[in-house]
């Protein structure tokens, strides 16, 4: 976990028995066997968010143990780097997690630009930082509105939709995309701002902070939404770690972590708000979502001061036309709205980058599904699964 | 409820039994589309758009209120897909099963005085919660006989749930039953027309003042019985894909549709009469002949109140876990219906 000080490292002992309980919880990807059904969830199920197979072995409604098979959304994007020139990759890497797509550009650019010894002007980063976060508010209100979907209260999931709206426009207003900005450059960004673009922005603030007291009322706050989720799935803070789990996940399991404020790499602005990264003890499913929705809020108010002190001045530093990274490795990790999402870049002093492997938060918080869903009930499943919160484009890439 | 009244003109003529039988008949078999229409309409379209701030259909006819029929002509339209290895005379018979039920609901509900019903049997109550039961066994065949997995599931929640709530709801019932003393519908409505609080002051009160508990079990059962969120288990989307229903396509899963939301208005007819007074409106001597004209309205405004309820829930829970609901059937609902038995009792031998 590089430079970070976490909880105290797992000793070998521990590591051996979370290995035992992940063999314990694979399935045989087999059909039928004599001990309890095999229930395949997906790869076409509404639970899945996409293509995500879940093979489950059930005893009746329990879950005996089950195995997330992941691959049937596989694109290649490592391999389809290396034929596209540094610029061009940013339009494939949008479509990773695609409900925050501006967040998947930043941490290639910035290792880009550590590569080449580049530092983006202070505008260009601080605005960098406002569609960081915006895209944070559309990707986690949408989540929202999902585990509503997920638990049966739907009503949730169109609030979402609607309010989400409102981050959607003004990261359209900026990059001309709803959904693929690809407006990040080595460098700086494409653009400036519109003309009027803060003042609206700061009134889609408010209203996403009333879409969060919404769902703290219809959702957040039910008591049949506490009875399906507090103590299902409940995650400890070692387990969590040693499986790699990341984000609002680890941060639900109690463990303090935000590359944000931890490791907040050169280009972003984070060090210079003031927010706090919220946490709960729990690791259960209510904590997850809790997490989440805090994020949400905090999120607004980083937008908000940002959008206070944000500089004069340029969004693009000089560089050169042709852009050729010079020879080296990089590695550059942002705390995404679905976790740490970092790019190891290999050059070779190309147009195109000569290795890039994309290390995404959803792969490694699906892993858990088989230590996690060991023993719960099939509609457990479905709220651990929601609460996990991956995004298959971000499983698969 | 027009075709209420046209009973009540045969009735006065003196025709021959066979043709009061097939005109009674043709009423229930008009009604039970013909309410499923409204309801569908009017709260899965046009209130629900409304609570999760839509717009909701538009396009076909006035304010897309025929988009019901629109999306009926399309499932008569489409293919009758039977599973391979379903079992087919199961799978077909299930979905008449389940709309059966429901016509022998409607046969009972008072929409007027004496003649506006389509069998005033002495024992109405009893044989409506006998009947209702029988959508169990459509549901657990449509269930078994998709030879689905998530179809088989769905079906066996649903049998659990079904029979957990009919006891909460005969419990409600019972309550009712004893106040009123009897078990005919419009004996129950009557007595609601006779009951006074206060000595022999003031208009006939509705029996919900005095069975408040009661109305609000009934009304949770109600919502189990038909498998609406928060008791949706059954058919839940997004675990079981849509359940024992998963299979059904064309006009078998119609029939699904049209028995549940026609189930929804026979039972918000029967919450009606039980506890919000049926046809009856305060205020009017019970014995006036007012009620054969507006007996229907008052009722239907009185079943589009509790359809509200019903809904309205629908769109604003999210949905339970199988062992919670059962737990809140027999922790909860059923303990809490004994004891306001028990009190009902003792005031109706005191009083």
């Amino acid at each position: 976990m590089g430079n970070v000080d976490l909880t105290e490292i797992p000793e070998s002992q521990k590591l051996a028995y979370i290995a035992q309980q992940a063999a314990d919880g694979r399935v045989n990807l087999e059909f039928e066997t004599d001990e309890g059904m095999t229930l395949n969830i997906g790869p076409q199920h509404p639970a899945t968010h996409g293509t995500l197979r879940i093979v489950a072995k059930l005893d009746g409604e329990q879950v005996i143990s089950c195995e997330p098979a992941p691959g049937y959304m596989h694109r290649g994007y490592e391999k389809l780097t290396e034929v596209r020139t540094y610029p061009q990759v940013t339009t494939l890497i949008n479509r990773i997690d695609w409900l925050g797509s501006f967040a998947n550009e930043v941490p290639f650019i910035l290792a880009a630009e550590q590569l080449m010894g580049i530092e983006a002007p202070p505008r260009a980063q601080y605005i960098r930082t406002i569609l960081f976060e915006l895209s944070r508010i559309a990707n986690i209100s949408l989540f929202l509105g999902d585990l509503g979907i997920q638990l049966g209260g739907i009503t949730v999931g169109f609030y979402a939709f609607r309010d989400r709206e409102f981050v959607l426009n003004q990261i359209e207003a900026v990059t001309g995309g709803r959904f693929h900005p690809n407006f990040d450059r080595i460098g700086g960004l494409k653009d400036d701002l519109p003309k009027g673009w803060i003042a609206e922005t700061k009134k889609a603030m408010e209203k996403m902070r009333a879409f969060c007291d919404e769902v703290e009322d219809l959702l957040i706050g039910n008591e049949i939404f506490q009875a399906r989720t507090r103590g299902i799935g409940v995650i400890p803070p070692e387990i969590g770690l040693a499986y790699g789990l990341t984000g609002a996940n680890i941060r639900g399991s109690g463990v303090d972590w935000d590359l944000r404020r931890d490791r907040c790499p050169a280009g972003l602005v984070y060090d210079k708000v003031d927010w706090k990264v919220w946490t709960h003890p729990d690791g259960d499913c209510f904590a997850r979502s809790w997490v989440r929705l805090q994020e949400v809020r905090e999120a607004t108010k980083i937008v908000d001061q940002l959008l206070d002190s944000i500089p004069s001045g340029p969004v693009m530093a000089k560089v050169p036309r042709i852009i050729k990274v010079p020879e080296g490795e990089a590695y550059v990790a942002t705390e995404n709205p679905l976790g740490e999402m970092g790019y190891y870049i290999v050059s070779q002093g190309d147009l195109v980058p000569f290795r890039v492997k994309i290390r995404s938060a959803s792969f490694s918080n699906v892993s858990i599904v088989p230590w996690v869903c060991r023993g719960v009930y099939v509609p457990d499943v479905i709220s651990i699964l929601a609460s996990l919160y991956f995004i298959l484009g971000d499983i698969d890439r | 409820m027009s075709a209420q009244l046209a009973v009540l003109a045969a009735l006065d003529w003196d025709l021959p039994y066979w043709a009061v039988t097939l005109i009674k008949v043709l009423v229930a078999a008009l009604l039970v589309p013909t309410t499923a229409l409204i309801l569908g309409i009017v709260f899965l379209f046009k209130i629900m758009s409304w609570m999760q701030s839509r717009l909701g259909p538009q396009e076909a006819g006035p304010k897309g209120l025929l988009q019901l029929l629109a999306d009926g002509v399309k499932f008569l339209q489409k293919e009758d897909v039977i599973p391979e290895r379903a079992d087919r005379f199961a799978f077909k018979v299930a979905p008449m099963i389940v709309l059966v039920s429901t016509f022998l609901l409607y046969v009972i509900i008072p929409a007027g005085p004496d003649p506006a019903v389509i069998a005033d049997l002495p024992t109405g109550i009893f044989f409506a919660l006998a009947v209702s039961s029988l959508s169990v066994i459509g549901v657990l065949m449509a269930g078994w006989a998709s030879a689905n997995k998530y179809a088989l599931m769905g079906g066996i929640r649903a049998a659990g749930q079904l029979i957990a709530y009919e006891l909460p709801m005969v419990l409600a019932v019972v309550g009712v039953i004893i106040q009123a003393g009897t078990l005919n519908m419009n004996g129950i409505v009557v007595a609601q027309a006779n009951f006074k609080l206060f000595g022999d002051v003031g208009p006939g009160i509705p029996f919900i003042i005095t069975q408040l508990p009661m109305f609000l079990i009934f009304l949770a059962a109600m919502q189990a019985e038909l498998t609406q969120p928060p008791f949706d288990m059954p058919v839940a989307e997004s675990e079981l894909v849509s359940g024992y229903q998963v299979e059904y396509t064309g006009f078998r899963f119609l029939f699904f549709f049209l028995a549940e939301f026609a189930t929804a208005f026979a039972f918000g007819a029967i919450a009606s009469v039980l506890f919000l007074g049926g046809w009856y409106l305060p205020g009017l001597d019970v014995n006036s002949e007012w009620f054969w004209l507006i007996g229907p309205a008052v009722l239907f405004a009185k079943i589009m109140l509790v359809s509200f309820l019903i809904f309205w829930f629908r769109f604003t829970y999210p949905r339970l876990r199988e062992d919670q609901l059962q737990r809140l059937a027999w922790k909860w609902l059923i303990p809490i219906s004994l004891v306001w038995l028990a009190v009902t009792a003792v005031f109706k031998v005191v009083m």
